[in-house]
Order: C-alpha cells, then structure tokens, then sequence
C-alpha cells in the first residue's frame, strides 16, 4: 500500500433501518494533505459517507483504514478527526472562546496554552480578538468561521467538512471557497468535502468524487471529471453539457443528428448506441455552407462573457455557448472537433 | 391597529381577577381595624416576624426545598429517558400526566389509605409479623404527598427543554472529544437549565404554598404557611393578618426568583419569569 494514504476505504456499504441503501460497495483512499470533495445530488451519500468518517453512523459491512488503524473500532470521541458541521452545531450556551476552547479542555490542555491556541485559530480564520462574543451576535459567516476555528484549533489530520458554504449567500460563499484553500495548504491538514455545488468542488478540490444513489460515478482531478467525464451523468452534473443518442459506427467514427463526426474514443464495437456528449462552449458556429450541423436559434441570452444560445436540431435543444451573436428564428450552421466528442456507454 | 380590541377581553380578565386581588391583599395587608374605623397601619406586617410564624415559615421552605429537590433528581432521569427514547415518547409521557386528570384532593385521599395505620402498607407490613408504624400525620407524609403531586410539573419542562436541544451539538461534542459523560455535563445539563428552573418555579410555589397536602397528610402535627394563611382567614376571621402574611411572602418569593432567574442568565432563554 503507498504510504501517503491517510484514509482507505474498503468495500464499504451502508443499509439503513427502512432498507435504503445509502452506500454501495464504495472504494476510495484518501491521500495525506489532499483536498478532496465528495460531489452529488442529495440522497447520493456522500453525507452518510462523511459521516462514516466521523463515527456517527456504523457501515453495514466494510472496512476503514486510517494511518493503517481500523478505524471504526475507534468511536467518535477518540478519532483523529473534526468535522465542521452543516448547520455550524455551534454551542449556542458558550460564547466563542468557549467554542473554540471546548475541545482542548477535554484534552486538559492548561490554560495559557488554551489561549494561545484559541487566539490562534481565531486568527487563522480572521476573527482576532472575538473570544468574548456570544454565538448569536454574529453573522452566519462569522459562525461559520467560528466552527472551522473549532475544528482546526484541535490540529485534526483529517478535516471533514459537511457542506459548510450552503448556507452563505454567493459573495461571502465565494471568498470563503478561496480561504478554505489557502488554509488547507497553509495547515497541511487533509479536507474531505462534501457539497452539492459542482462549482465549489472543481475551484477547491485536488480530487473530486463524484457519487450518485450510494455509488462512486468517478473519481478524477478537476480537470480530468470535467474533460474526462465517465459517463453522461458526471458529464450532465459537472457543467453543463449536450447529451444526444448516437451510434457508434466503429472505431473513432460516430453519427448523431444526421451526420457522421470523427471523434477520438473507441473500444465500443460496431453499431453501438453509445451517449455522445458536447460541452456547450466546445461548439464551433461557422457558415451555414460548410457546416455539419444546422438549426433554428430559439433564443439568446447575454452572459457576460458569452451568449447562451439554444438551437434546435430534429427535436433536439443544443446549448451553445458562444461569442458570436445570433437572431432567433434565423438558421446557424456549427461544427464539433473531433476531441471535443465524447463517447459514453448509454447509460 | 383595530386588532388591540381582540386583548380587551383579556385585559378584563386580567384587571378582575389577578390586579384587584392583589390590590385587595395589598388593602388589608397594610390596615388595620380597631372599633368600626380603618386606618393605616404595620402592625400586620410586623406581625410577620413573629417567632410562631418565622418557624411556620422556615419548616415550609425546608420541606419545599427538600420537596423541590427531590423532585428534580426524580425528574431529570425520567425526562431524559422519555426525550432520548426511540419509541414515541408522547404515549410514554401521557402515564406520566394521567394522573393529573384526577382531582388533586381525590389524589390525596388515595394516600390517606394507603399511609392509614390501618393502610395498604400496615397491612403488608403486619402480614410479616411486625407492628404498625406511624406513617400518617408525619413530616414526611405531607413531603410524600407534595412530590407525588407536584413531580409533573418538574418532568414536563425539562422534559421539553431536552427535547429541544438540536442532535447535532451532541455529535458536535463528540467530535470535539467528549464521552457519554462529558456530553451529558456540558451539553446536556447546561442546555436543559430554563426547563430546570421553569420547573423549579413550578414546584417550589406551589409546595411552599400548600395548605390541602399538609392538612389530609400532616393533620395538626404539619402546620405550613400555607395552613397558616387560612386559619387566619377562615377562623381567625382576621382578613388583615392573612394578607400581610401573604403580601410578605409574595415579595420574599419574587425576590428569591429573581435572583435565581439572574444567576441562571435564563432570561436568554425566555424561560423565567422576569
């Protein structure tokens, strides 16, 4: 086994007391000082797997390593890990040094060294000098600095961190997604996310797991779930994307909406029905004379930085993400480069 | 705006029955009346501090105190059984309510026989050979009575203070580090202290108060403040005595209150009284 892996998860699954059953034989190994994220829509598990982590819910069946230990004969109170909470789970009877100093007093840390890590966390997440202020005084920001402060202050080797963004508005979401960066590199502690937010997990992550009702989709770096996608699931809930019927027609050749592309995958034998999958922003408009593709704009909207466009092709709406502008009723012509299909099993 | 008179009704029913009472209590409390003509006057009030009536009053709060917190100790495992158990703790709490549907006098009567000489417990314990024991008309008889009337009232608010408390600032504890035991001491008691106090507001009034529990179960032996304030009334026949006595203890039990709802910080929790 290499030696960097701080957590290995094996062939863990989870049933739950009305027969749901919330993880599905998930394999998975985390690496020391790595930020990983586990992905999903709710119901994936990915909650009930950080909590696994945690110690608050007991795997059907699997096993855990942690630093090669089984962990889940070791209950919550002793592991090695803290968890920053979805809804903060702030002592609401302790004021933040409190909070903060809850942890260590267990530990019988004395006092002076109490402060000092106290008054060092508080600086690691930016609220120097707010030991004295009551939990409700602050705002759902500071609250939820004050729960990784609470966290971090008891130098875990694993944070775990259930969906601590969600209920921030998208300015302070978006700062605070640089800082939990830049923290995780500066402590060198390992992250494991969990979130439903794509966005969030391709800025933050080193790895991102993507899982879908109990099981792992796949597991990949930002770049590589987003390029890469598996299959049209990952493909749809990582960005946006086209997802169209096509047949395979044999190696490095498929046909959709009519026409035949090049495209660079194979292995999938002759005349398969595979998924074929488009990123909006990898489609190419040009003249409607040379182009494979053609169809009727059904509307536009200005983006910013682009133009969404919706295009219908028999029956089908393309999403295009394009500079150029368009009129809607008026036909456009685009075309794909081979690398930007992808081919995925029907799923 | 117009919605002010909906609360009239309200207002009404407070004026007539809590505001002149008291204002009644305060009227005799201070006066007194000597040949037909009333005057102002703190006799009554000095009369308070009587020896008779400081011992009345010390044996009260002894026996509320005591009641109050025997109270607790019964309570805060019953409530923390029903609020921490799976199954549905509201049929489990109606055994615990149930017999306060029962007139509270009739209650009492029921332990009248079972205490009696010749009583349910005499009889058992005279089926083993031994003599009967006094059990009625004792101290401890009218402390029987109060707790067994007055426990609800303790196990209801803590009972839903507990319930209260958010499931996931106990996982929070564990994660920090805390056992079964250090969760319990740090969270859960801290946490169920405005039930604590809500119950033992609830408790501690009405026992220092009791006048009914100490006469069926205490007999002459018991005298409580609670008898003393209605021997005035009602064979003293002096109105004016009574209610100094009682206006006394009004203003000693909100000064205790107050303090103990201070101390706690429970206003924060919207519990107390103040």
């Amino acid at each position: 086994m290499e030696n960097n892996r701080i957590i290995d998860i094996q062939n863990i699954s989870k049933s739950f007391a009305g027969g749901t059953e919330a993880l599905k034989n998930i394999n998975l190994y985390i690496r020391k000082n790595e930020f990983i994220t586990l992905l999903g829509p709710s119901g994936c598990g990915k909650t009930t797997l950080l909590r696994t982590l945690a110690g608050f819910e007991q795997p059907t069946s699997g096993k855990i390593l942690f630093n090669d230990e089984n962990l889940l004969d070791i209950p919550p109170y002793k592991r090695k890990i803290n968890t920053v909470f979805q809804k903060y789970a702030l002592f609401p009877h302790l004021d933040v040094y409190g909070n903060i100093a809850f942890g260590l007093k267990i530990k019988k840390f004395d006092k002076a060294t109490i402060d000092e890590k106290v008054a060092n966390a508080l600086k690691t997440v930016g609220l120097k000098g707010y030991e004295k202020r009551n939990i409700d005084e602050m705002s759902g920001g500071q609250q939820q600095r004050i729960a990784i402060a609470r966290a971090i202050v008891n130098e875990p080797e694993v944070l775990l961190l259930d969906e601590p963004l969600g209920a921030l508005d998208l300015k302070i979401r978006q700062s605070m997604q640089a800082e939990l960066k830049s923290m995780q590199q500066r402590l060198g502690i390992t992250f494991v996310y969990v979130t439903h937010d794509q966005e969030e997990a391709l800025t933050m992550s080193d790895t991102i797991v993507v899982m879908r009702e109990g099981e792992i989709q796949q597991i990949g770096t930002p770049v590589d779930i987003y390029n890469e996608p598996k299959n049209a699931f990952v493909a749809d809930f990582i960005g946006e994307s086209n997802i169209i019927s096509g047949i395979m027609v044999k190696d490095r050749v498929v046909t959709f909406s009519g026409s035949t592309f090049d495209c660079l995958d194979g292995g999938f034998g002759e005349n398969t029905p595979v998924d074929v999958v488009v990123r909006p922003e990898d489609v190419n408009i040009c003249g409607l004379e040379k182009a494979p593709l053609k169809g009727t704009v059904m509307s536009i909207v200005f983006m910013g930085v682009h133009y969404e466009i919706k295009v219908n092709i028999d029956g089908f709406t393309w999403l295009i993400h394009s500079t150029d502008s368009a009129n809607v009723g008026s036909e456009i012509g685009f075309y794909l480069d081979p690398d930007d299909i992808h081919i995925m099993v029907k799923g | 705006m117009t919605r002010k008179y909906f609360a009239y009704p309200y207002l009404a029913w407070m004026v007539l029955f809590i505001v002149v009472p008291l204002l009644l209590v305060v009227y005799y409390a201070f006066t007194a009346e000597a040949a037909g003509t009333i005057s102002f006057s703190l006799q009554n009030i000095a009369g308070f501090f009587s020896t008779t009536t400081l011992n009345v009053f010390a044996k009260s709060i002894w026996l509320a105190v005591l009641c109050t917190v025997i109270c607790l100790l019964l309570a805060y495992p019953v409530a923390y059984i029903l609020a921490s158990s799976k199954i549905n703790s509201r049929t489990l709490m109606v055994w615990f309510v149930l017999p306060m549907w029962m007139n509270f006098l009739l209650r009492t009567y029921a332990w009248l026989i079972i205490l009696d000489s010749n009583g349910i417990i005499n009889q058992v314990i005279n089926l083993f050979g031994l003599p009967s024991a006094q059990l009625l008309y004792t101290n401890e008889a009218v402390l029987l009575g109060m707790i067994y009337n007055f426990l609800p009232f303790m196990i209801l608010p803590i009972y839903t203070a507990l319930t209260k408390i958010p499931r996931n600032l106990y996982e929070a504890a564990e994660d920090l580090g805390a056992n079964s035991t250090t969760k319990f001491f740090k969270i859960t008691v801290p946490l169920s202290m405005p039930g604590i106090i809500s119950g033992f507001t609830m408790v501690f009034i009405p026992s220092i108060t009791t006048f009914s529990i100490s006469r069926l179960l205490g007999g002459a032996q018991t005298m409580l403040f609670g008898d003393l304030i209605e021997n005035q009334f009602m064979f003293m026949q002096d109105w004016h005595a009574g209610s100094a006595i009682s206006f006394v203890m009004m203003i000693l039990m909100l000064i205790s209150l107050y303090i103990m709802t201070r101390y706690e910080k429970a206003g924060e929790s919207s519990g107390g009284l103040w």
